[in-house]
């Protein structure tokens, strides 16, 4: 590409991807030094308040554990093998020393693995900021909001600490304010995908977001821009596939030789729940009024449904799927969970049995972020696209 | 249990469960309302004072286990499409209830009026009521006690407790049952509680004399019973106690050890803390590992899943909402990996202990996740070499009676080798 010229699809996913596939955080470690004096916080799936993070001047830098590019040699010493294998990559991260640029960590309440962890990483690194992120579990919206605001504060006020600066409202409304684009530019990639699918495939989408997790928002907003301004500029062919939401996999991130395996055998991913955390609100937060009321508020009243909330309308799991094949215009669900994930396998047979009542075709298999093998799962996605599409028209 | 040991404590106990099952059983035809709750952050006294009924579906999981009817039941649910991977207890229960629902002692379990899920300190607490409110169709009422991240209770999460509490449990409660919410019959249950604790905490630290007088592992799991379950609050509960403490002390006064299914161990040769869950298909077989060794368990910490009183906490009648809040956040699973940590070490030195051991239980992620580093942090506070086996809640596959007798003992072996090094 020429200097002044629109950066082309390929150079901007090559881009993605080269954030994605450092595991030694280049991108967070360069920004780092662009900007003496400053630091980075990271968090786990499944939602963290980047705006509080953002806001106190801390670089947000999510952490998805070392996907299939990970060698665990001392992960395995913390966990049995029957724990799923998310906290193993991400303690050898640590213990390696390549989080050692983070100065906080947030452990959002997502399962009771990523709990105890929040307690290890306390004693593995007293130096660092942990908080266990216990985000409200009641129906009750006041109690829910009241007790979410208090949480927001306290981070705005802990973070601050750790930041040395402490921000203003006006700070944190903007905050709000850029994570709300950065949202709707997720939300925009997501209609995009489920519209054009053979246009922005999945395994792109991907390594678009995992950069997203790593890199400041403003430049993640600007690159998802950028591609999606190539996309349009270079359309590609639709192609006689079966359109699949893939479902489970919020935590422990799939390997990208699994998204492209199903894409490959024949399905487009119209709707995911990979990477939740990004689109867990799912409306844009007011910017009038308190600021961290309105974060608290937006949470309590969003519509986000998934396995690490509690589900108070009684026929809340049974309508889900429906609801999101529906939603996305799909043609079935492929059910990925990570194995030992408790909340996506507690919660798959009453979504499945949801599906099925509905007459939605669904198939369901396990992975670890460090599954080599893809053959499997590509014969497995390949019979169900085709029995697709021999049944879907009958 | 043995047969020939007929203490009042093990007489009273079985005629108290016997009666609880036989009215849960009857509550169909008597319109007793029950409400099925769980073990950790259970709201009994509060239950109770609606005059409902409590069901505990881990009591009647782990009871399964013990009767051997567990493999049955998990075989049942992971037909129905029940992962392989997650906690047993749950599919257990669900297996349970498709097989005709037969509690403890063959009778028929009524169906809750109401799930009251407090959700403390198990992640699987959650889906475990989703799963069953498909399958009951009632009333589910989430308790959301925060986890104690830091190590403490935050005034802020214990005025959200209280608020919930407030504003939906006793309402809910209010409506499951149709009667009114009395406070003076809520006190009146707390301080039935508090007499029983404080008998039960005697129970729990005679395991520091010399010999342990009980097995504060095993045998003490038959003691926690009665007030983790459906006794806390009542009077039938405070004489268990009583009459528990009395027999206690009396083996402490006259040196002797604790009873096990084979009869009074006698000439304790290691004194141990566990931490874990137990087995329950292998219950039996397990606990013989330890005691023909002469192996006591002076404490464990699973023994205060339902409560950590042993610590100073008493249910207070003169605060009743705010006590039970305190009580929920501090049972054992609610606390934060360095306060687990701290625990066991303060048992190994209170208790003079001379090992511990980490029995990792397969199922349940709320203990296990964490546990090879909570192994690795007590050895390094108190010099004392752990070891760690692993087995399963009710699962009878994974279960592996050669591997944990060796794994047992070339413990002990170790341990006498480190006393014989320490003596020479
Ligand atoms: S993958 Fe599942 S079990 Fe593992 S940490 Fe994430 S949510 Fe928890
Ligand atoms: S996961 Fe553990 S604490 Fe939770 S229900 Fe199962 S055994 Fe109990």
């Amino acid at each position: 590409m020429g200097s002044g010229d629109a950066p082309t699809r390929a150079a901007l996913v090559e881009k993605a991807r080269d954030i994605y596939d450092d595991l030694d955080f280049g991108a967070v470690r360069r920004w780092l030094a662009d900007h003496p004096g400053r630091k980075a916080a990271g968090y786990l799936p499944v939602y963290a308040p980047r705006e509080i993070m953002h806001a106190c001047g801390l670089l947000p830098v999510g952490i998805h554990g070392g996907g299939d590019r990970l060698e665990i040699i001392r992960g395995d010493a913390f966990y049995q093998s029957y724990i799923c294998h998310l906290p193993r990559s991400v303690i050898e991260l640590a213990q390696s020393g390549r989080l050692d640029m983070l100065s906080a960590v947030l452990f959002p309440s997502t399962c009771d693995v990523i709990r105890n962890l929040s307690g290890m990483w306390k004693l593995l690194y007293p130096e660092a900021y942990v908080r266990y992120i216990d985000v409200p579990q009641t129906p009750d919206k006041g109690a829910a909001a009241d007790f979410w605001e208090s949480e927001l504060r306290r981070l705005v006020r802990d973070l601050g600490r750790v930041s040395g600066h402490h921000p203003t409202d006006a700070e944190l409304r903007s905050s709000v304010e850029l994570y709300n684009e950065t949202r709707a530019m997720v939300r925009a990639l997501y209609t995009a995908r489920r519209e054009r699918p053979w246009d922005l495939p999945t395994e792109e989408l991907y390594v678009l977001l995992r950069a997203g997790e790593l890199i400041p928002a403003e430049e993640f907003i600007a690159m998802s821009r950028d591609y999606l301004a190539a996309v349009e500029a270079e359309p590609r062919r639709p192609r006689d596939n079966s359109r699949v939401v893939v479902v489970g996999a919020f935590c422990e991130q799939p390997p990208l030789g699994l998204i492209m395996s199903i894409e490959r055998a024949g399905c487009y991913i119209v709707d995911d729940d990979f990477l939740l955390g990004n689109r867990f609100l799912t409306r844009d937060v007011p910017l009038d009024g308190d600021p961290v009321r309105a974060l608290a508020e937006a949470f309590v009243s969003n519509d986000q449904r998934t396995s690490v909330l509690f589900e108070s309308d009684p026929l809340g799991k049974k309508r889900l799927m429906k609801e999101c094949v529906a939603a996305a215009n799909a043609d079935g669900i492929i059910f990925a969970t990570p194995s030992f994930c408790d909340p996506a396998l507690l919660d798959q047979p009453m979504l499945r049995a949801g599906a099925e009542n509905a007459s939605i075709p669904c198939i369901a298999f396990k992975y670890a972020e460090n599954t080599g093998q893809f053959q499997q799962f590509r014969e497995q996605a390949g019979t169900f696209a085709d029995s697709i599409k021999l049944w879907g028209d009958a | 249990m043995a047969e020939a040991l007929k203490d009042r404590s093990m007489v009273l106990q079985k005629e108290m469960i016997a009666n609880h099952f036989a009215r849960l059983a009857r509550a169909p035809e008597t319109g007793e309302p029950v409400v099925y709750t769980f073990v950790p952050g259970n709201l009994t006294e509060l239950i109770r004072s609606f005059d409902a009924l409590p069901v505990l579906p881990e009591i009647n999981a782990l009871q399964s286990g013990m009767r051997k009817l567990s493999g049955d039941y998990i075989a049942e649910a992971e037909r129905a499409g029940h992962s392989e991977d997650v906690c047993t207890y749950v599919k257990c229960d669900i297996g349970m209830m498709r097989s005709g629902n037969l509690g403890p002692g063959g009778l028929k379990l009524p169906k809750p009026d109401l799930l009251l899920l407090s959700y403390t300190g198990c992640y699987t607490f959650m889906k475990w009521f989703e799963l069953l409110r498909e399958e009951y169709d009632c009333p589910t009422v989430m308790f959301h006690v925060p986890y104690q991240g830091d190590g403490v209770l935050e005034p802020e999460h214990r005025n959200y407790m209280l608020r919930q509490l407030k504003e939906q449990v006793i309402p809910a409660l209010e409506k499951a049952t149709g009667r009114k919410y009395d406070e003076d019959k809520l006190r009146h249950h707390l301080a039935l509680s508090a007499k029983a604790e404080d008998d039960l905490v005697a129970v729990l630290q005679a395991g520091k004399n010399r010999p342990s007088p009980i097995d504060g592992y095993f045998g003490t799991v038959y003691y926690v019973g009665p007030i983790f379950s459906a006794f806390r609050g009542t009077e039938e509960g405070v004489e268990y106690y009583r009459a528990l403490r009395q027999e206690v002390e009396e083996r402490a006064a006259l040196g002797l050890g604790p009873i096990t299914p084979d009869g009074p161990l006698e000439g304790e040769r290691y004194r141990l803390v566990v931490e874990g869950p137990p087995n329950w298909t292998h219950f039996r077989d397990f606990w013989k590992m330890f005691s023909d060794e002469k192996a006591v368990v002076v404490a464990s910490t699973y023994t205060k899943v339902g409560g950590t009183y042993d610590f100073g906490f008493r249910h207070n009648p003169d605060d009743p909402l705010g006590t039970l809040a305190d009580y929920c956040s501090g049972c054992y699973t609610n606390l934060n990996l360095p306060t687990r940590i701290e625990m066991i070490s303060r048992y190994i030195e209170e208790y003079q202990a001379d090992g511990f051991l980490i029995n990792s239980v397969k199922s349940c992620n709320s203990f296990s996740a964490g546990q090879l580093m909570i192994l690795r942090e007590v050895e390094k506070r108190t010099g004392i070499p752990g070891a760690f086996i692993e087995s399963d809640l009710v699962d009878p596959r994974y279960f592996s009676a050669a591997n944990i007798k060796n794994r047992l003992e070339s413990y002990f072996q170790m341990i006498d080798a480190r006393r014989l090094g320490k003596t020479a």
